[in-house]
Order: structure tokens, then C-alpha cells, then sequence
């Protein structure tokens, strides 16, 4: 499954993509579709992280922690439900976890 | 005429600011240090200029306290007033995007581009001149920590001007883009040690051991230096040179009378105890500066360390999944390890926080279960010598209380925390000078706020003695002090005094001869009970009335039932 975390509702979900969440430490994609509202759009985007930025998953945490994601030079620490509602398409040839 | 220096959290601005003014407010290496401005006095040429330092925003629409007195300072502005933007050079990118909002605001902007030596070993090159030109306003490359650059800076404020650049607002980042390609260029470059650390420090399998390893160390480190610092400087020097003067003094004033016993105080055994003679110039100087300095010395000494270099954030990042079940997230731990030095700055970095249950939440577990510097001094001092075990107890009581208060309130409190969301910083060896210098500071704030306290508390004490107020209180409160506390009727003096300064009420145990298990007591209930009044203070101005109210009724009630159960138990 390359859908959210909870599943229901995914309107954001692109084909081919999966969410930050469950992006694997060292991958690195570039984001598709953020799945939020006004709020958190304006909310990652003072750290840069908005449509068609290239990120790299620095770590996550177990227990569904906040995931560390890496945009230029900037390092960003979020709760692991706004990961979920970052679609992102890897850079790599491997789509599917 | 008026300086603001704006820009993103964490870009220096406090460091410039020191630098322009000589004045001293602390910097550290993460986002929200400065949560209040900073007004300072500067010269520029024959001018004088009033400079403000405004806490850190990334974009012009707050999103918290401490973001919103930033835009407000924005817009008090009068004309002729200059903007000095600092901008962090590594992140060129989302810099600007704060850039070009301010520039749409027409107002007079000086680009300062800090971090400028940083950019070399990142394998990053910014060609300022074109910035300038494309920008239309001055921009200066610095250094702040060292202080390169800075002299030109200020040179340079009398070209600020507005800019007549254009974009429209939903193409900003669009614009960033354009005037990022056109002006920087990054070479590829392998990662230092310093950033593998980094990305060690934030990974589950590494960075749990390393978050142990840090805190353990640190544990240890301020108990050596502090213990150190006791044994060896502060107590010869109050026991050799200034007991036999002191004595000296006792016999001129004649051994004893009121006022004699308010600047000595009670001779133990024709000696100067300084922990049980409770006059002003041997218990009241001894309890600051010979008890509780060389341990807040220590504490900020090993805080501000892990503060410049970068760590803080990233135990955030490691405890949030802890914290969120206390209803708040991960940078909670900023404002509880300020409070383990004093709980004001503590109560004072919840500004950090977007809703106001998560400053509820943090402010109240914070000044009831979070021992400051020197109420953690003296009840070392007092119940280290029983054996470890029973400082574990007090430190586990608190520990249990902090984590039951925050889920209960998690339960039952209307409303949801939000998400982690934070910057990470790089790891910056700290720069020693810096460093000095906010040691320096917090030394300094700890003195001027507590000298005066402290040999208030002592007088409060000797008054309270002397017209009998303790043995009257005493009576009144002895269903709950004595009944359910297990506590003598004395013991409410320290509760009074309490308020005044936890130090001075923890040393007046010292004298009433208690058992080990009232001193656990006593220990756990003078820092839960109620805040001191510096604390007290603050916690007002932050939460509002109300909310204080509810707060104070919380730390009563559990101050009774954690009492009361230890009473029971042990």
C-alpha cells in the first residue's frame, strides 16, 4: 500500500507516490502533493517545504515519532501526521515499499 | 532614530545585537531564544540609534506569541526607521522569503548576511554584489560571533532604503528560486563528522544511547564541578576567612540582641553555623553564594554548551512521542531544562508554544515538578548526606508527579496539542567567548535576582521568629502540616518564606532537626506547593489570571496528595 498512514479519504494521494511517513531514512523524492489546509500549507512552507521541492528523509522515530526531513540546507523536525500528508515521488526507481 | 533587527529564528540576530550595543541578552543555537525584544542604544556616525532586537519569524502571518510581537514591532514603525534583516547565508532560500516580504513593505532594509564563513566549508559561494543589485538594498556579509564584517554593517545603515522590487505575492517562492540560482552556487561536497553526529543524534538506534549518554554526562558533570566548587572554594572560604571575622564582629556586637542576631545570628556552640545561624551576613551570603552558586554556575556552564551546539532541538525530536502523551510535543523539553536552572526563563520559553492549553499544561508542570538550580542545591546539600537513595526518592517523586500532572491533563483539558514542527539546526561548535559571555549573563541575572531575596527571606525569617508568627501559623495549619504532611508545626516558616525563595526555605529545615523521611517530605513539598514569587510573577503576566488561578489550585491540591501519600508510604 502506498497510501497514508490512516487511509481514509486520501484525496491528496497521487499515483506512484508515497507520504514522508513512510518514506525509508535516506530516500529522497520530490513532493507531489501536500494533503492540508490552509494552515499547514503556510506552516511548512516558512521551512521550505511546499510542491515540487526535493527532500531527503533524514530519520524517523519509532512509535509513529516525528520524521527530520532535509530541504537545501534546511532540517525540519514534524509530528508524523503532517508527514503523512506529504506525498512525495522518489527519486529512485523504486516506488513501492 | 529606530533599528529593528529582523529575520528567521536562529540567524544570530541576538549576536548582532550584542555586538552593536555591548549589551548582553542570550543567544543559543535554536529557534526561539528571543521570545521578547530587546531594546539597546548604538551610535552610527553622530547619530544615536535605539536598536531592537525582535524575535525570530519566518514569514510576516504569526503563527505563535513570540512570532506575532515580531510582526507588531514591524508595525509600529515610523518613518525613517531602518530594518537590519539578518539572513543566514547557508539558507539563502528561505531567508528571502522573509526578505522579500519585508522589501514589499517598503520600508528601509540592510541585508546582513551572517554566517558568511560558514558558507566555505558547505561548499557554497553567494555572490553578495549581485544580491545587492537585484535586491536594490545594501547587503552586508558578516560574521557576528566573531565580529567580522559587523563595522560595515553599521556603515551601511544610512543606505537602507526601500526597494522598488516587485513580484506578486503568490510567485514569492517562485522569485526566492530565481534570485537563488542567480546569485549562489554550491559545489558538492562530502558530510563532516559534525553533521554525521548530527544525523546520529536524531536516528532511533543512535540516538537513544546518545540522548542517555548526553544527560547522564551532564548529570554527572554538573555534580563534579558543582561539588568541586563547594568543597574546595566556597566553603574554605566561608569557613576559614569569613567565619573568624564574622566572630570577630559577633563579639564586638556583644553575642546576642535583636539586631545582633539579625546580621549574625544564633552562635551554635559559641561557633557561626552558616547553615543554622540565619542572620543576614553569614546564612544570607552563605546560602547563595556558598551553597547555591557553585551548582548554578555549573548547570549554565553545561546548559549553554548543549544550547550553542545545536543539541536541544534534537532531543526534542527524540522525546515527542514522551511528550505528546503529556499533551504537548518535543521542544517542551526546552523550557523544563531552562527550568532546572530557574524556573522564570522556563516559564518564560512557553511562549514557544501555538495554543494556550500547551502553555497551561507547561507552565504548571513546570513550577511544580521542575526543581530550580538552587532549591536542587540545598536539598542535595541537606539530604545527599542521608545516602543517594533518598535523593532519588525526591527526584523520582518529581519526575512521577511531572509525568501523571501532564496526562491528566492531557485527558481532561478541552482542545488538542499540535504537531512538532521545528527547525533543526546544524551542529556549531560552540564559540568559546560566546559562550563565556551568556554564562557571564545568566551569572550575573542569578546574583542581582537572588542576593537581594535571599537576605530578604533571612530578615522575613528572624521577623517572623521574633513576633512569634511562625508558632501562630503553626497552630492554625497543624491539621495539615503536621496531620497530613507528618511535618512539626515549625515547618510552616519554611513554607511562608517559601514564596520569598526555596533556597532559604529549605535551609531553614536545617535547624528543626527533622527526620530523614520529613526531609523527603518537606524536600518534594517545598518545590511543589506553590512558586516563588519571581516565578509566581511571571507565570501571571504569561498565563493571565484565570488560568493562574487554576494553576495555583492544581499545585495545592496535588501538593497535599503527593505529601500526604509520602507521609503514608514511607
Amino acid at each position: 500500500m502506498a497510501n497514508g498512514a490512516t487511509g481514509t479519504g486520501r484525496a491528496g494521494y497521487v499515483e506512484g507516490s508515497i507520504s514522508l511517513a513512510q518514506m525509508r531514512a535516506g530516500e529522497s523524492g520530490k513532493i507531489v502533493k501536500i494533503d492540508g489546509g490552509h494552515g499547514l500549507l503556510r506552516k511548512l512552507d516558512t521551512l521550505g517545504i511546499r510542491e515540487g521541492m526535493k527532500v531527503t528523509k533524514v530519520s524517523g522515530q519509532w512509535m509513529r515519532g516525528p520524521v527530520l526531513v532535509q530541504q537545501s540546507n534546511t532540517q525540519a523536525a514534524m509530528g508524523f501526521g503532517m508527514a503523512s500528508k506529504i506525498f512525495v515521488e522518489l527519486s529512485k526507481k523504486e516506488n513501492s515499499k | 532614530m529606530k533599528i529593528l533587527l529582523m529575520g528567521n529564528p536562529n540567524v544570530g540576530k541576538s549576536v548582532v545585537f550584542n555586538r552593536l550595543t555591548g549589551a548582553n541578552v542570550i543567544a543559543s543555537n535554536y529557534a526561539g531564544t528571543t521570545v521578547e525584544f530587546t531594546k539597546g542604544k548604538m551610535r552610527i556616525g553622530a547619530e544615536r540609534a535605539e536598536l531592537i532586537d525582535v524575535p525570530g519569524t519566518y514569514t510576516l502571518q504569526p503563527t505563535c506569541k513570540a512570532e506575532e510581537i515580531a510582526v507588531e514591532m514591524l508595525k509600529e514603525r515610523t518613518d525613517g526607521d531602518v530594518i537590519i534583516n539578518v539572513v543566514e547565508s547557508t539558507n539563502l532560500e528561505r531567508s528571502l522569503n522573509l526578505t522579500l516580504q519585508l522589501l514589499k513593505c517598503k520600508v528601509s532594509v540592510v541585508v546582513a548576511l551572517n554566517f558568511w564563513d560558514e558558507t566555505k566549508h558547505k561548499g557554497i559561494s553567494i555572490d553578495d554584489k549581485k544580491l545587492e543589485e537585484i535586491l536594490g538594498v545594501p547587503c552586508v556579509p558578516i560574521c557576528a560571533v566573531t565580529g567580522e564584517g559587523v563595522k560595515r554593517l553599521v556603515e551601511r545603515v544610512k543606505d537602507a532604503k526601500s526597494s522598488a522590487y516587485e513580484y506578486k505575492d503568490k510567485e514569492r517562492w517562485h522569485e526566492v528560486g530565481n534570485i537563488v540560482d542567480k546569485v549562489q552556487n554550491v559545489a558538492h561536497r562530502h558530510h563532516t563528522w559534525l553533521e554525521k553526529l548530527a544525523d546520529a543524534s536524531v536516528k532511533p538506534l543512535t540516538g537513544i544511547p546518545i540522548a542517555v549518554v548526553v544527560m547522564f554526562l551532564a548529570f554527572k558533570i554538573i555534580g563534579f564541578i558543582g561539588e568541586g566548587l563547594i568543597g574546595y572554594v566556597g566553603e574554605p572560604i566561608f569557613e576559614n576567612l569569613w567565619a573568624p571575622l564574622m566572630l570577630k564582629l559577633s563579639s564586638i556586637m556583644g553575642s546576642e540582641g535583636f539586631v545582633h542576631d539579625l546580621v549574625i545570628g544564633q552562635l551554635i556552640d559559641g561557633e557561626i553555623d552558616f547553615g543554622q545561624s540565619f542572620g543576614l551576613l553569614t546564612t544570607g551570603l552563605f546560602v547563595p553564594l556558598g551553597a547555591v552558586l557553585p551548582y548554578v554556575f555549573a548547570f549554565y556552564l553545561v546548559l549553554s554548551f548543549l544550547e550553542d551546539l545545536g543539541y536541544l532541538p534534537r532531543l526534542a525530536v527524540m522525546v515527542d512521542t514522551i511528550m505528546h502523551r503529556l499533551g504537548l510535543h518535543g521542544f517542551a523539553i526546552v523550557p523544563m531544562m531552562l527550568g532546572l536552572g530557574c524556573n522564570v526563563p522556563g516559564a518564560l520559553a512557553t511562549r514557544i508554544f501555538e495554543t494556550r492549553r500547551e502553555r497551561f499544561i507547561s507552565a504548571t508542570i513546570l513550577s511544580i515538578a521542575v526543581p530550580c538550580a538552587a532549591l536542587q542545591a540545598m536539598i542535595v546539600g541537606l539530604i545527599g548526606e542521608h545516602g543517594l537513595r533518598y535523593l532519588a526518592v525526591v527526584y523520582g517523586t518529581l519526575f512521577v508527579v511531572w509525568i501523571l500532572l501532564g496526562v491528566i491533563f492531557n485527558r481532561f483539558l478541552k482542545g488538542e496539542s499540535p504537531e512538532i514542527f521545528l527547525e533543526v539546526p546544524p551542529y556549531r561548535i560552540p564559540y568559546m567567548r560566546s559562550l563565556g559571555k551568556k554564562l557571564w549573563i545568566r551569572i550575573r541575572w542569578f546574583l542581582k535576582e537572588a542576593i537581594p531575596f535571599v537576605l530578604l527571606g533571612v530578615l522575613v525569617v528572624n521577623l517572623l521568629y521574633t513576633f512569634g508568627v511562625i508558632q501562630f501559623v503553626g497552630k492554625f495549619t497543624a491539621p495539615v502540616v503536621t496531620r497530613v504532611l507528618g511535618l512539626p508545626q515549625e515547618a510552616v516558616g519554611a513554607l511562608i518564606v517559601g514564596f520569598l525563595r526555596k533556597d532559604v526555605a529549605v535551609g531553614m529545615l536545617i535547624p528543626l532537626g527533622l527526620t530523614i523521611k520529613q526531609l523527603v517530605v518537606a524536600s518534594v513539598v517545598l518545590a511543589m506547593y506553590f512558586p516563588c514569587v519571581a516565578t509566581f510573577t511571571t507565570l501571571v503576566r504569561e498565563l493571565g489570571f484565570a488560568d493562574m488561578f487554576k494553576s495555583a489550585i492544581v499545585m495545592i491540591v496535588s501538593t497535599l496528595v503527593v505529601g500526604g501519600l509520602l507521609n503514608l508510604i514511607l
